[in-house]
């Protein structure tokens, strides 16, 4: 039987690796760390850590309550630190167009009715269903959220601060 | 006395395996190699190594782009034909034209590959494992290990766990923790779905279900946003095969450490190494061929973009082979 444990990142404690050049520029590999990112951005700032063509993933720092989101297609939410609750509502007028990509963030709680929350920890992966609008609470320690979504007015993109620039 | 010239084959020992054969090529298996004849030459690889990599070759439906089983043989997948090679992506053989491609239909290589795996993987060696957790494939042929090579690749519509998708892994279904993640907290999130919302209010422990996979280095959709697929894996040892894709694809590194030797995708040069531990994201470049270690069993999400125009835009050059500029 293994002795080895497993290792997880976390805000508070994370290592990070590096792209060990040979005949290359580290800027090919978009290197960077979630918890890095989370621990220098603004609570709820969607910060693309990977993109591919207009699909994209965001490390977001889940402090306190965030704006009301909403999404006309599904997105999801992986929880790498903390715990984090998400709340839902199917708002009676979609305030999303439904060809719109990305999430959209609100400027306030939509009307409509409530569908739900979820509470996860570290290792869960919540649904952020199409059509829906939601909401994160992180009451405890700041956590640390990935999200699965399409480019999208939220999206934040900073890649020369959180990349690995230098071989 | 009379001696006939046998450099197309191997002196048949009998060992119990049979020759397995499609268009020019023929595949001979020994008690610790395998050998593959094409014409104009031979070429030589561990039997092991051969297994492990063939058997991801034949459970992924060939993969996207480049499945190299070393820096000669291998095959490419253009989706419902696949090319087999020697020496395609290797400098050496393109440039003293020793190369050889044959193309065949998917599901007549499929055919052929599946019946070597069932002739060539012994009793007790599954070529999922990782090694410390499986018999050896050497020696005479000895049974065979039929339920190992027939997993197929697990793909979730929406979401793992959602009503009607695909569902969880758990003792009760054959699924236990690894032996490596005994320690993967297996708590449940709190889901309290309103009435008429249970399908759309949903969460699970992805690690949990993750680190009950069976198998290493086979990536298995949990999550989609239309095209964006996440591929989770449970990585132990060495990567099978070095993958060439024929598109970006990232890696988010959730638990633990992985190296990557990164080459050429042409020609196989070294252009870098990548040290990936936990929380680390970095993408794999349209350009190159990627080869993974990981000294303990640990969670790789393995990004995907499945939009099917995507090689054609690549070869071409209009798009670039990295996926952001800065
Ligand atoms: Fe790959």
């Amino acid at each position: 039987m293994s002795t080895q444990k497993t290792y997880f990142g976390s805000l508070e404690k994370y290592q990070k690796g590096a792209v060990e050049v040979l005949a290359d520029d580290p800027k090919n590999y978009a290197f960077s760390n979630i918890f890095e990112v989370a621990s220098t951005s603004k609570p709820y700032e969607k910060v693309a850590v990977g993109k591919n063509l207009k699909y994209v993933i965001e490390a977001l720092r889940a402090e306190g309550t965030s704006p009301w989101f909403a999404c006309a297609h599904d997105e999801a939410a992986l929880c790498m630190d903390g715990e984090i609750e998400v709340h839902y509502v199917k708002p009676d007028q979609a305030p999303v167009a439904a060809n719109k990509e990305g999430t959209v963030k609100l400027s306030a709680e939509p009307k409509g009715t409530k569908m739900g929350w979820v509470k996860i920890r570290r290792g869960h992966q919540a649904l952020l269903p199409a059509g829906a609008a939601y909401q994160f609470r992180a009451a405890g320690k700041p956590g640390v959220l990935l999200v699965q979504t399409i480019l999208g007015d939220a999206t934040v993109e900073k890649w020369a601060e959180i990349c690995q620039t230098k071989a | 006395m009379s001696t006939v010239a046998n450099q197309q084959g191997l002196t048949d020992k009998g060992l119990g395996y049979k020759a397995h054969s499609i268009g020019g090529f023929r595949f001979e298996r020994d008690e610790y190699f395998a050998h593959i004849f094409y014409p104009g030459g031979r070429h030589i690889m561990p039997v092991d190594a051969f297994l492990r990599a063939l058997m991801r070759d034949v459970a992924w439906g060939f993969f996207y782009g480049t499945v190299n089983f070393d820096n000669v043989f291998g095959t490419v997948n253009h989706y419902g034909t696949v090319e087999m090679f020697i020496g395609l992506f290797n400098e050496a053989y393109r440039s003293t034209n020793r190369h050889h491609v044959e193309t065949f239909e998917s599901k007549d290589l499929k055919k052929v590959f599946e019946q070597m795996l069932q002739d060539w993987v012994n009793e007790g060696f599954d070529p999922f494992a990782a090694p410390d957790e499986t018999g050896a494939p050497f020696g005479a042929k000895k049974g065979n290990n039929t339920k190992a090579i027939q997993r197929q690749r697990m793909v979730a519509d929406r979401m793992v766990g959602l009503p009607g998708d695909l569902g969880y892994r758990t003792d009760q279904n054959g699924y236990p923790l690894n032996r490596q993640f005994q320690d993967i907290p297996t708590d449940q999130p709190e889901v309290h779905a309103e009435p008429g919302f249970e399908k759309d209010v949903h969460a699970y422990n992805f690690f949990n279900y993750v680190a009950r996979s069976d198998v290493t280095w086979n990536p298995s959709v949990v999550s989609c946003v239309k095209d964006s697929q996440f591929c989770a894996t449970t990585e132990e040892h060495i990567l099978p095969i070095t993958h060439g894709n024929d598109r970006v694809e990232w890696f988010i590194q959730a638990t633990d450490e992985i190296i990557w030797d990164i080459d050429d995708r042409a020609t196989g040069k070294p252009r870098a190494k990548v040290v990936m531990k936990a929380g680390d994201v970095a993408a794999m470049p349209a350009d190159i061929r990627h080869r993974g270690y990981s000294p303990k069993r640990s969670i790789l999400i393995v990004w995907e973009n499945n939009d099917g125009t995507l090689p054609q835009k690549y070869a071409s050059g209009q798009l670039k082979p990295y996926p952001v500029e800065f």
